[in-house]
């Protein structure tokens, strides 16, 4: 499985990095070495074999359903780029 | 004064508990050296004596008049990589992206060393977003190796690596996804460990690949390690996957000897790829572990060929995931210019990550998308427990697993940045270790190719840190190569 221009402008689009048109073709070059690379592993035989998602087989705990937090609004706020009246401001979505 | 940067932490700790020194005195001690030493180092990203000088006095001040203190650790100097949020202080991740972050609160792992009385000398380069073997991908240029500046300190965490090395810090926090701690502790000649998964907190530890990422103490010895990681492990309700277990002092059997000691080596680790001199210093240690009254047995490995592959379907997988969460609206880089919301994001984020960092989410997401979720994601997971499943068999037959930690010593700057699969394959020893969630540690046995360190990895059982501290502890006893420092340091 090799990838092409639209392939790997499609996937900018869903990781949401804008490339520009010669960043495209070098990154389709990078991207097909790293996918040739990890194409051994469709030599393996799985079958029956359970895919382990994580190193460690835990369930998530729960907790009391009571608060734990305090405002910290203020704080987080502070780093963000652009804030108003304690609202995260982004471009006009909805005209 | 200048002799205690060779000093061990138990040793700062009753000079600091005899009041031959101050925390002021040590912490200035230390300061003094970054000031001297990092501008041909780039280890610190962050450095404010006046933050560093306000914690010693502090610290100072929970010495009693008996020299009881509330920690062995507190007043002792560390650094934080700078994966580790810590209030008040930029936290970059190495990333133009958070360049401009300063951390409202601390991670897990900084609160604990803190509450021991730790003082923090500042904060430590390491490869954008821990993605990186040789520190090259960090926005604020490459650490370079204290015993060779020509040379990578390997990474991630190389600025913790190259610190350590040159005395400008006792000790240093540091993560390990896919060998971030073991192969720059490796290339710089200290001693590193990754704990089990789950042993010690993520929270506010910049997430790379969750199901992977484990932060661990770096330092001079094994004996530095256990007492860091005393202060580190330990149960954090804030972390969804952080293990409910007893504490533990990992520093309880450092004393035990090694007669019986069962040592697996596995055959894959030993074949070709490995350097002719690691191969040397790697059997001259067996032969000292022999010496100590342990026994060699052979084991197999026999998926552990694919470790590399496998972690680089799912560490993208998860990173793409993670690293979704830089968007430019809550904290971060924004770009100037946009037309709108999708613009924002898709050129924020193409102008506040590096390459390597870009090309592991567009993998990452590549893996996860329809149609091919299947074929990679799941088939790496399933093969991710064969590779699991062989450490089970092994350790059926051994109580430590030994080997390489990296096939070659420190390399040239540029010797790999151009392929990212050649440099993927300087973790091919260390990897299959966080695909199992299993401890490993680096330890230095000796010396290779221009007089460059060569590290001994040694991988443990699950919850097998005391164990492997102890084997670490035994063979430092009786070797010194752990005490070498680079001569451009003095």
């Amino acid at each position: 499985m090799s990838l092409n221009l639209e392939d790997v402008a499609r996937i900018a689009l869903l990781s949401r990095i804008e490339l520009s048109a010669t960043e495209r073709e070098s990154t389709r070059d990078q991207l097909n070495g790293i996918l040739g690379f990890i194409e051994q592993l469709q030599a393996v035989d799985t079958t029956g074999i359970e895919p382990m998602a994580h190193a460690v087989d835990v369930v998530q705990r729960l907790r009391p359903d009571v608060v734990t937090e305090t405002d910290h609004r203020a704080d987080f706020q502070a780093v963000a780029p652009e804030t108003e009246a304690g609202l995260y401001l982004v471009p006009r979505v909805v005209e | 004064m200048n002799g205690l940067i060779n000093s061990s932490l138990r040793q700062l700790s009753a000079a600091l508990a005899a009041k031959k020194v101050s925390a002021v005195e040590l912490a200035t001690l230390f300061l003094d050296r970054i000031e001297k030493h990092n501008p041909a180092l780039n280890a610190f990203i962050t450095t404010d004596r006046e933050k560093t000088l306000a914690q010693a006095r502090n610290a100072d001040q929970k010495v009693g008049a008996d020299g009881t203190a509330i920690s062995p650790l507190c007043g002792i100097p560390l650094g934080h990589k700078d994966i580790f949020c810590t209030q008040g202080w930029r936290t970059s991740c190495g990333s133009k992206m958070l360049a401009n972050f300063v951390s409202p609160y601390d991670a897990n792992v900084v609160a604990k060393l803190a509450a021991a009385g730790m003082v923090t000398l500042g904060k430590l380069n390491m490869d954008e977003f821990a993605m990186g073997s040789s520190n090259e991908t960090s926005y604020f240029g490459p650490v370079k190796n204290p015993w060779d500046v020509s040379r990578v300190p390997g990474g991630s965490s190389g600025g913790s690596a190259a610190a350590i090395a040159a005395r400008l810090t006792p000790a240093a926090t540091g993560t390990d996804t896919g060998g971030s701690i073991r192969q720059p502790a490796a290339l710089c000649g200290l001693t590193g460990l990754k704990p089990t998964y789950g042993v010690v907190s993520r929270y506010g530890m910049i997430a790379f690949a969750s199901s992977l990422d484990q932060g661990g103490p770096m330092a001079k010895s094994a004996e530095d390690c256990a007492l860091l990681l005393n202060a580190m492990a330990g149960f954090d309700p804030r972390d969804s996957t952080s293990l409910e277990r007893p504490a533990e002092d990992y520093s309880r059997d450092l004393e035990q000897p090694l007669a019986g000691l069962k040592i697996g080596l596995p055959q894959e680790f030993f074949g070709e790829g490995m350097d002719a001199d690691v191969r040397a210093a790697v059997d001259a240690a067996l032969a000292e572990y022999r010496k100590l009254g342990a026994t060699t047995v052979d084991v197999k490995l026999p998926n552990s060929g694919l470790s590399v592959p496998a972690y680089y379907v799912i560490a993208p997988a998860e990173a793409s995931s993670n690293l979704s969460r830089f968007d430019g609206v809550r904290y971060g880089y924004r770009a100037p210019q946009y037309d709108d919301l999708t613009e924002m994001y898709s050129r924020s984020r193409a102008q506040g990550f590096g390459a390597e960092v870009k090309r592991r989410i567009l993998i990452g997401t590549y893996v996860l998308s329809h149609g091919y979720y299947d074929a990679y994601y799941l088939k790496a997971q399933k093969i991710r427990r064969l590779i699991a499943a062989d450490f089970v068999e092994a350790f059926k037959q051994c109580d430590v697993i030994m080997g390489p930690t990296s096939p070659s010593v420190a390399f040239a700057f540029g010797a790999k940045s151009a392929d990212p699969v050649q440099m993927y394959l300087s973790d091919i020893y260390t990897i299959s270790t966080n695909l199992a969630g299993l401890p490993g540690m680096s330890l230095p046995c000796g010396f290779g190719a221009n007089n460059m360190p060569v590290g001994l990895q040694i991988i443990g059982n699950w919850f097998g840190e005391a164990k492997m501290l102890n084997v670490a502890h035994q063979y430092q006893k009786a070797t010194d190569w752990h005490t070498r420092m680079p001569e451009g340091m003095k």
